[in-house]
């Protein structure tokens, strides 16, 4: 299974901390919300987007597979 | 020869990150972690915010373990009593013994608490602390509509427990010996503007006094101030700052003044040196920043565990391994240390160190101060740290331009 993004949008405050752990994924919108760029990124971005999970603040984001 | 174990003792988020680092840098033995709470590591900072006041479980705030740390062996309730370095045993409140190959020390912190006489220091005596889950059950059944709270302290926790228990219909009261809340780190004037938002919200300030005297035998019924003034209460919560966790490591030499003095490796530093095998990690950890300057500081912002637990992990997993380990240690290792806070409709962000800066180096970066805002906190012309009020994607953009990391 590859790998998948989900961001819990309850949860969501737009810190905006996973962006910069994996700009390839997430990005602040003009609107100054959070958007998912991929939802399935590449393996090779696995380790970039654990990254990101971690330091989101509201614990927001999960990977599967 | 068996297989080498790595024991990490604090099961926060520190113990989490150094357990999941040691992994994602190669390190396939064994690794046990010891912690005294009951839980698995969690998230601590909604516990002053929006946990108090919505959905206040441990399901919630669990931290998702990494796949690659899945077979990490957790030990909760138990708490390492002593530690004997040069022998490399750990011995733990249940009376169990364990040796290691490698040391993770993560013990965190705990609750400062006013060393007043008075009722019980417990939710029945109506004096709280907010550090652990426990606590903040405890705090939240008594944070009832009209209940009269008093919050002694009005740094980053004491105030947002303020704002928490306004919403909640509370009366609140936030005592301090500071001028302002929040003043160390954000400066006088930031602070004085979010006294007035606070105000506008409700929260009665006593800025400069103490506390005299807790009144009440079983429970508190008032606190005293210095200045005489008497405050009927139902709730008194104690967010009057941290003491660190390290009297388990007491007797190894280690400089224990603040923390665990350590390196940019994080090994803790004695006076023989630096001692390879052991890390300290999270609030505990004082060590340099070259970001800023030699001067080893303690930072307890939540960065700090995530940014520490993966360069334990990478300096032991080395060590451990055999390979490599000089170079690791040598790397230039300089976190950007951040928090955030929200206080009612307000939310700050802060990267960097602003209490490093100089009293006449504060100055409004953007917007104003009496709306969304980014405040610049300087020495001399660094700039070692940016607050913003609201202003996300501004304050953001500072981030690279905090302190003066060495070129990679």
């Amino acid at each position: 299974m590859s790998l998948k993004v989900v961001v819990d949008w309850d949860l969501c405050q737009d810190h905006g901390q996973c962006a910069f752990a994996a700009p390839e994924v997430f990005e602040i919108g003009a609107d100054g919300r959070m958007h998912v760029l991929v939802e399935e990124p590449d393996e090779s971005l696995r380790n970039k987007v654990e990254d990101a999970a971690d330091v989101c603040p509201v614990q927001a984001i999960t990977l599967q597979g | 020869m068996g297989a080498q174990r790595v024991l990490v003792v604090g099961a926060g988020m520190a113990g989490l990150r150094s357990a999941e680092g040691l992994r994602a840098h190669g390190f396939t033995g064994e690794i046990l972690v010891v912690g005294d709470e009951s839980w698995a590591p969690y998230n601590r900072p909604p516990l002053s915010k929006e946990a108090l006041h919505g959905d206040l479980s441990h399901d919630k705030l669990v931290f998702r373990v990494r796949s690659n740390a899945s077979d990490v062996d957790w030990r909760h309730g138990v708490s390492a009593r002593r530690v004997d370095l040069e022998q490399r045993l750990v011995h733990l409140d249940d009376g169990e013994v364990v040796g290691y190959d490698a040391l993770v020390a993560a013990t965190g912190v705990s609750a400062r608490r006013l060393q007043i006489p008075g009722p019980p220091q417990t939710a029945a005596g109506r004096r709280h602390v907010i550090r652990t889950l426990d606590d903040a059950i405890g705090l939240r059944a008594a944070l009832v509509p009209d209940a009269k709270v008093v919050v002694l302290g009005a740094g980053f926790i004491g105030c947002e427990v303020a704002a928490t228990a306004v919403k909640l219909g509370c009366e609140v009261h936030c005592v301090a010996i500071d001028p302002f809340p929040m003043v160390r780190p954000l400066g006088p004037e930031l602070a004085a503007e979010l006294q007035r938002r606070h105000e506008a919200h409700g929260v009665v300030f006593h800025l400069g006094v103490g506390v005299a005297e807790f009144v009440g035998d079983h429970h508190v019924t008032d606190v005293v101030l210095t200045d005489g003034t008497r405050l009927g209460t139902d709730v008194v919560l104690e967010a009057l700052g941290s003491r660190c966790n390290v009297e388990w490591l007491e007797g190894n030499g280690l400089d224990l003044a603040d923390g665990v003095l350590a390196d940019t490796a994080l090994r803790p530093v004695s006076e023989s040196g630096a001692l390879d095998g052991v890390a300290v990690v999270g609030d505990i950890a004082r060590f340099p920043n070259l970001r800023f300057d030699e001067r080893a500081l303690r930072v307890e912002h939540w960065s700090i565990p995530t940014d520490t637990g993966r360069r334990a992990g990478a300096v032991l997993s080395a060590y451990l391994a055999g390979e490599g380990y000089d170079d690791v240690v040598a790397v230039s290792w300089e976190p950007l240390p951040s928090f955030w806070s929200d206080q009612f409709d307000i939310r700050l962000q802060s990267y960097g160190m602003p209490g490093l800066a100089d009293p006449d180096g504060i100055r409004l970066l953007e917007g104003d101060l009496h709306d969304e805002c980014v405040v610049g906190y300087h020495r001399g012309a660094e700039l070692v740290g940016v607050v913003g009020v609201g202003m996300l994607r501004v304050v953001n953009s500072y981030r690279d331009k905090v302190g003066h990391p060495t070129p990679t």
